[in-house]
């Protein structure tokens, strides 16, 4: 148990929700993990296949070497300490699997014992990263509900077999839906930020498996169950409710939980028994004497760390710092997401206002389309920040920017929309006018009624033609107010 | 003729190709119905890449050292668009899309791929009586086995099918059949040919190599078909070691080691054979000396666990969905198992069923786990032995070729076979054997060379001695 104090608030029921995550990615080479086929999603089924990957007879599996370099890479990234490794096969019989045994590690994984930090500070242990082969991919048809029992046939897609998985097995360090969201979402964007894995969980380059169990707190972990098919962090989140409520529920009827493997439906939002497990698979793991041992050595494990990115949780940090804010702040996590802490700092750089700019990128800058220049944004900011437009028409000019491209600028743009800064006698003028014009909401406002605020300010708006800084209206309202009490 | 002079006379124009494989198909036609040394015989391939080189000698151009000799190729090893069978029933018809290295290498030097050989299923056995297309007759008694799993490839040496023929050898499966048809027949070291296209048996046991008539040959083959290989994670970066260059050294002052605890099992007229071996090399220098193997004795029974749990999975993907046969049944399981129970002969699934217990949880430890260990024993034996020898001398064979049908009913005697032979597969050290006169019946006794890793140079020199000898 941990040595901090309980904290009860996400308890269902008095019962603790445990999870720990199996995250399988693929990662992003260029060929696959034994042969030299393309590593491509998508293309025609049973092209990118060759003798090695279809586990002919005689054909025999060669490591690729970038396989490795990506493998070391992410150990790095989670603090875990990369070893020298071997591979072993796990024997069983499926269609997909080409030889009928899996190339994987097994009791010595390349990457043992590290961590990850969600950005809320909560640290997850890592247990171990570890290199594998993918299957081919089945399609069932007619009968099964897509499963292969009880389909009339099915078919297999090769170009799947073989390419290069990293299975990151995650501690169970996880209490509640949200924190397996996190953590999914975090390390997503670790394998992105470091270039591992491209992993995108709706093209399955990056799949989960949750074990789940629920416990009162102060005794053992209950019996877990494996949930499977969870395709996105929506379903992971709603997977790991509903299988806590319904272990819950057996348990407050008195009865076991069984080990067991669950499949989650989309369909009726309910995971279904796929398998039982009272007993542990023997898969007959033994040393696969085709391939030699993985030794990286010092020297290679230094050169990828030397390499390493800046990574997210410390891009956030930057942010956060900058914007004066917290690496949990929407606004930072967004821009680390989305890669614009570069821009963000160029901007700061340029001389631009930090939470403006950090602002417009969050809030008016489209995910995918073209982004400002440092040197455009900077210069919106400072004709904001000079007063010489209000907020509501530099979001309109940044519209106007990113249809330009992101390379524009702000000045001209402003002159071409009429924009202007309100003098600030002009602006106390119309306030004044719109108490004369409507002593009654004035009288509610002084009294204490804020809404009545709105149709001053609405006023106001209407005679300046949308002109007025909202925030300077509200300022010069307070004001008047507070001489009037 | 043998693959020197061949390859000679091709050269000089003296002879063609055509005709040395016109010759060799003759020779087939001629006896080829009592022997069964082949699965396959590529009569129209092996004349038209004959008349290839002929073209290419009378066009000026150059050919290799193996220039128009024809080669048979034990069944077990890749052969693009030519059916490859393992002689198992489960890969009957299937055509593989690509060819071994070591064929690759053997064509490229101007060998001629003349056959494909029996063996037994899926190289389990030490008869040939274990194909499902019928047992291999050893060419010097048509009622004797010729040995396995390679008895196809050294009977069709012996019997004038091929000058020179491919085998793999995985506990003995060279060694033993070239002893009793009375050819040369070598295992190097684990690693120096490439196993890429050679259909696996045990993985970290199996090895290609050759069956001659003279050491020359076998020497000439493994420097052809050696050396590393980028398609085989287990071949050896490092350089072969000399074995053409080397057979006229003599063995003098090489220390010729005699293993004093060797077990029991040879048949007096084999180690009669093995006592005159070394008495000839001591007669041209040798020093005799005599080192302990204290594992020996176990590696038989650490290799009937080693080799099967291997097999067991490299046997799994011959399960009907992708190639070879398919018997159809209710579901793909079903179908899975009827596939695998019509497909396989019997040895097969006994290995299948012995290595798929042995590396089953609460098995692995006490069966799987402690074989590996007696392996590591054995290495470091071995190791201690070689501080005092260059070579050791044992039997090939405890016996010379027994009749069809003799051990066919007690697998155990028939595993006894290898019982000389299995170290140097646990050990991935090199081995031979040499023809080395007749036993009883006047039927061929082989004597087996064994040498440390890479030390092919010492155990070359030692066969070529022991092969003057009997000129």
């Amino acid at each position: 148990m941990t040595n901090t104090a309980i904290d009860t608030t996400n308890f269902i029921n008095g019962y603790e929700l445990v999870v720990g995550l199996e995250v399988h990615a693929e990662l992003a080479t260029k060929t696959k993990v034994f042969c030299s086929c393309p590593n491509m999603f998508g293309d025609e089924p049973n092209t990118n296949v060759c003798p090695v990957c279809l586990g002919l007879p005689g054909s025999l599996p060669v490591l690729n070497h970038q396989v490795v370099e990506l493998a070391i890479r992410l150990g790095l990234a989670l603090n875990c300490s990369v070893h020298s490794s071997v591979f072993h096969r796990k024997n069983y019989f499926y269609p997909d699997m080409p030889k009928d045994y899996q190339v994987t590690q097994y009791d010595q994984p390349i990457d043992r014992e590290g961590y990850l930090d969600l950005p809320s500070g909560k640290r997850i242990g890592i247990e171990r990263a570890h290199l594998e082969e993918d299957t081919g991919k089945s399609t069932h048809i007619g009968g099964g509900g897509g499963r292969i029992h009880g389909s009339e046939y099915s078919m297999v897609d090769y170009n799947r077999a073989g390419i290069p998985l990293l299975e990151i097995v995650g501690k169970p360090d996880i209490r509640t839906s949200e924190e397996a969201k996190q953590y999914m979402a975090e390390l997503q964007e670790i394998l992105i930020a470091t270039g591992v894995s491209d992993a995108k969980m709706e093209e399955g380059s990056m799949r989960c498996d949750a074990n789940v169990s629920v416990h009162k707190p102060g005794t053992e972990f209950g019996t877990r169950c494996e949930i499977k098919n969870l395709n996105s962090l929506r379903s992971l989140g709603k997977a790991i409710e509903y299988e806590a409520r319904r272990q819950i529920i057996l348990i407050e009827d008195g009865e076991r939980i069984r080990q067991e493997t669950r499949h989650w439906s989309d369909v009726d939002s309910r995971t279904h028994t796929l398998r039982v497990k009272e007993n542990a698979d023997d898969y007959r793991y033994f040393l696969e004497p085709d391939l030699v041992p993985i030794v990286p050595g010092d020297v290679w494990i230094d050169a990828v760390r030397q390499a390493l990115p800046v990574l997210p949780a410390a891009r956030r940090h930057k942010v956060a710092d900058a914007i004066r804010s917290t690496i949990t702040d929407e606004t930072v996590i967004v821009l680390v997401e989305r890669g614009w802490d570069a821009l963000l700092f160029d901007c700061i750089a340029a001389g631009a206002d930090p939470q403006r700019a950090a602002t417009h990128l969050q809030h008016n800058v489209p995910p995918d389309g073209p982004t400002p220049t440092p040197a455009t944004l900077t210069a919106l900011t400072k004709l904001e920040a000079e007063g010489k437009i209000t907020a509501t028409q530099a979001k309109t000019l940044m519209a106007d920017i990113v249809a330009a491209g992101g390379d524009a600028d702000p000045a001209s743009l402003a002159r071409a929309r009429g924009f202007e800064a309100m003098a600030s006698d002009a602006l106390e003028g119309a306030v004044d006018a719109a108490i004369d014009a409507q002593p009654d909401a004035w009288a509610k406002y002084v009294s204490g009624e804020e809404k009545a605020m709105g149709a001053l300010v609405g006023a106001i708006m209407k005679t300046t033609k949308g002109q007025a800084d909202g925030k300077a209206v509200t300022a010069l309202l307070q004001q008047r107010r507070s001489t009037a009490q | 003729m043998n693959a020197v002079e061949i390859a000679a006379a091709v050269q000089s124009g003296t002879r063609t190709a055509v005709s040395v494989v016109d010759e060799h198909l003759a020779m087939i036609s001629q006896r080829e119905g009592d022997v069964h040394a082949f699965n396959l015989v590529l009569t129209d391939q092996a004349r038209a890449a004959a008349a290839a080189i002929d073209a290419r000698i009378a066009s000026g151009e150059q050919v290799g050292p193996l220039a128009g000799v024809p080669v048979a190729v034990k069944d077990n090893m890749c052969t693009r668009g030519i059916p490859t069978t393992c002689s198992s029933k489960i890969l009957e018809g299937w055509k593989p899309p690509y060819t071994a290295t070591a064929v690759e290498r053997l064509v490229a030097a101007g060998a001629i791929p003349i056959g494909k050989t029996n063996l037994d299923e899926f190289a389990m056995g030490s008869s040939t009586e274990n194909s499902a297309f019928g047992p291999t007759r050893n060419p010097h008694d048509l009622s004797r086995v010729p040995g396995g799993s390679s008895g196809g490839s050294a009977a069709a040496v012996a019997a004038g099918f091929a000058p020179v023929s491919i085998g793999s050898d995985t506990g003995g499966s060279i060694r033993q059949p070239a002893s009793l048809c009375g050819v040369v027949g070598v295992k190097p070291t684990y690693g120096l040919v490439s196993r890429y296209g050679l259909i696996a048996f045990a993985s970290s046991l199996d090895q290609i190599g050759p069956f001659t008539t003279t050491v020359h040959d076998s020497a000439l083959l493994l420097e052809v078909m050696g050396g590393h290989d980028h398609r085989d994670s287990t071949s050896l970066p490092s350089a072969m070691p000399p074995m053409t260059a080397v057979l006229g050294h003599g063995v003098q002052g090489l220390r010729v080691g005699r293993i004093t605890n060797l077990p029991d099992g040879a048949d007096p007229d084999v180690t009669a054979r093995l006592d005159a071996a070394f008495l000839a090399l001591e007669k041209e220098g040798a020093v005799l000396v005599d080192v302990e193997i204290p594992s020996f004795s176990f590696a038989l029974t650490s290799y009937y666990l080693i080799a099967p749990a291997e097999a067991s999975s490299n046997l799994a993907r011959y399960d009907g969905v992708r190639y070879g046969l398919r018997v159809d049944d209710v579901d793909t399981a079903q179908m899975n198992a009827s596939t695998r129970s019509a497909g396989f002969g019997a040895e097969v699934k006994r290995r299948i069923m012995l290595g798929t217990y042995a590396l089953s949880a609460g098995y692995y430890d006490a069966y799987y786990g402690k074989a590996l260990k007696v392996r590591r024993l054995m290495a470091d034996d071995f190791a201690k032995a070689y501080q005092r020898a260059d070579v050791l001398l044992t039997p090939a064979s405890p016996s010379v070729a027994f009749p069809f049908g003799s051990k066919t009913a007690d697998p155990l005697s028939m595993y006894l076979c290898d019982l000389y032979t299995i170290p140097s597969n646990l050990c991935g050290h090199p081995g031979m054997s040499v023809p080395f006169g007749t036993g009883a019946d006047g039927l061929p006794v082989g004597v087996q060379i064994l040498a440390p890793a890479l030390g092919e140079s010492e155990m070359f020199r030692t066969a070529a001695v022991l092969e003057a000898s009997m000129a």
